[in-house]
């Protein structure tokens, strides 16, 4: 049930031309634009700092994992809600978990496709790059990339789209929601900006923890969603 | 409260063997019934058939089994050849039809309609009272919530009067009939002595004259006219016309109305 849920989202996503066009440009954008910055560092050659430079920019699709659902994730309750869709849909035998895990599915997919194609991409033009400079192997893809692509972004991805659920489902309006599931990206902003100021160095291990401590705020979120998600409140009390 | 969206506050209800109440009765509850709410509720960026194929999935209904009450609700609404247009570019009364499809695509034993032709035009509002009255043949059980007495009346065998409390319940006969303060009038070719002295025998309350124009007081017309027309035909008398007035369910309403606001 969940999947049929996610696959009518996903339908009214797709012919929602502004989330769209914001969900998949924004990861190609940022590879056009790491894919200069790489250009103009290797302009006099591979630098020194080559892994730290590389790597904190290939992070910063970590953060975008935690950004992209939050758009389709804040509009999930609220925009059934505002839309007076959301009457009928729980006047049907389907159950609070159903509907959370349905709509959080539809907010994470589409997002996830488009940052890894857009992280592709990034790596491929880096290497292009990196070997017209003069490195003797590809640099991408490596092991430090697959954990934060394969198991820190989905789950930042989670993250993001949980919380963004959640606040869909405890706020009035659409902005309150985004503007809530917008915050999520902080915490790993921080640890992009304590990679570049060489607070932390992003390593497999540090990555991995991290992994886990966004794992355990997942599972634990996922449950507050389901017990805070009262239907009868956001039927009778939202205007 | 008896879709089971909402709790309940006191009291008891049950829809089909079922007490709402429980979570568990609210999930056996909510697949017996349909539901067609005041806002049609329609995802307006989806088209007609993806609408009702939604819903056909959320109730756990089988490909095939959607595939035809798709195409049989569609068709049997006028909107077949629209299957294919988003449902955000019908009319009022387009999307009020495909509101009431969605409620049946399940083929739910109880229907819930929440003032299904306010703001409807004329033609969409019979087509829409056709359409509920082609169920109630087919042996639906229909929860009508309106504020139209007059469709209530076409509509409904039974009618309960609400205002914050239930006030009446019963037949609409039933109702008009505990309202007094109906009256027949019937107009004669010609009003003499001995069609009075008739219906003075009768013992018909409040007859009034005026110039060839009966009136009287009737508590239950459909008894009491055949008598007073019986009673003037033996007399001689020439009845051009009969008309009842006053106290139809809509006085029945007021005055229940009133007399709880007393």
């Amino acid at each position: 049930m969940p999947w049929k849920i996610a696959r009518k989202e996903l339908k009214v996503i797709r012919r929602k031309k502004s989330i769209m066009f914001y969900t998949i440009a924004l990861p190609f954008l940022l590879a056009a634009l790491f894919s200069l910055v790489i250009r103009n560092d290797v302009a006099s050659g591979i630098p020194s700092n080559l892994q730290l430079g590389a790597e904190s920019i290939l992070y910063f699709f970590v953060v975008l994992a935690a950004v992209l659902p939050s758009t389709i994730a804040g509009y999930s309750i609220v925009g059934e809600k505002i839309e007076k869709t959301l009457e009928p849909l729980l006047a049907t035998p389907t159950t609070d978990g159903e509907i959370l895990l349905g709509k959080s599915l539809a907010a994470f997919l589409p997002p996830m496709l488009s940052m890894w194609a857009g992280a592709s991409t990034f790596m491929a033009v880096a290497d292009y790059i990196l070997r017209n400079a003069g490195l003797s192997y590809y640099y991408f893809p490596n092991w430090n990339a697959a954990v934060m692509l394969l198991i820190l972004a989905p789950l930042a991805a989670i993250f993001s789209v949980e919380a963004g659920v959640l606040a869909s489902s405890r706020v009035t309006d659409v902005r309150g929601a985004n503007q809530i599931a917008g915050l999520m990206f902080v915490p790993f902003m921080a640890v992009f900006v304590a990679g570049v100021e060489g607070i932390i160095t992003l390593s497999i291990t540090t990555l991995l923890i991290f992994a886990g401590g966004v794992a355990i705020f997942d599972v634990g979120l996922y449950f507050v969603s389901k017990g805070t998600f009262r239907r009868e409140e956001i039927l009778t009390k939202w205007k | 409260m008896l879709c089971c969206l909402i709790s309940k506050t006191s009291g008891k209800a049950k829809i089909g063997d079922y007490e709402i109440g429980s979570q568990e009765n609210a999930l056996k509850i909510r697949k017996m019934i349909g539901l067609v709410p005041d806002n049609v509720g329609l995802y307006e960026s989806l088209t007609a058939y993806e609408n009702l194929d939604y819903y056909g999935t959320l109730y756990r209904r089988t490909d095939a089994q959607r595939k035809e009450s798709n195409e049989y609700f569609l068709k049997l609404l006028g909107l077949w050849e629209k299957r294919d247009a988003l449902a955000g570019t019908f009319s009022k009364g387009m999307k009020q039809k495909l509101a009431i499809a969605r409620a049946l695509v399940h083929d739910p034993e109880i229907l819930f309609m929440d003032e299904p032709t306010a703001n409807l035009d004329p033609e969409s509002a019979k087509t829409v009272r056709e359409f509920i009255l082609e169920l109630k043949s087919q042996k639906k059980t229909i929860f009508l919530n309106t504020h139209n007495l007059d469709e209530a009346q076409r509509i409904c065998d039974r009618i309960a009067i609400l205002n914050t409390k239930l006030m009446a319940v019963g037949t609409a006969q039933e109702l008009e009939k505990s309202v007094h303060g109906r009256k027949t009038v019937i107009h004669l070719r010609q009003v003499d002595e001995a069609i009075l002295d008739s219906l003075k025998k009768l013992r018909v309350k409040n007859l009034v004259r005026e110039g060839n124009k009966l009136t009287v007081d009737v508590v239950n017309p459909e008894e009491e006219n055949p008598d007073i027309v019986s009673a003037i035909d033996t007399a001689g008398g020439r009845i051009e016309t009969v008309t009842v007035i006053g106290s139809s369910l809509e006085d029945a309403y007021l005055k229940l109305v009133r007399e709880n606001k007393q």
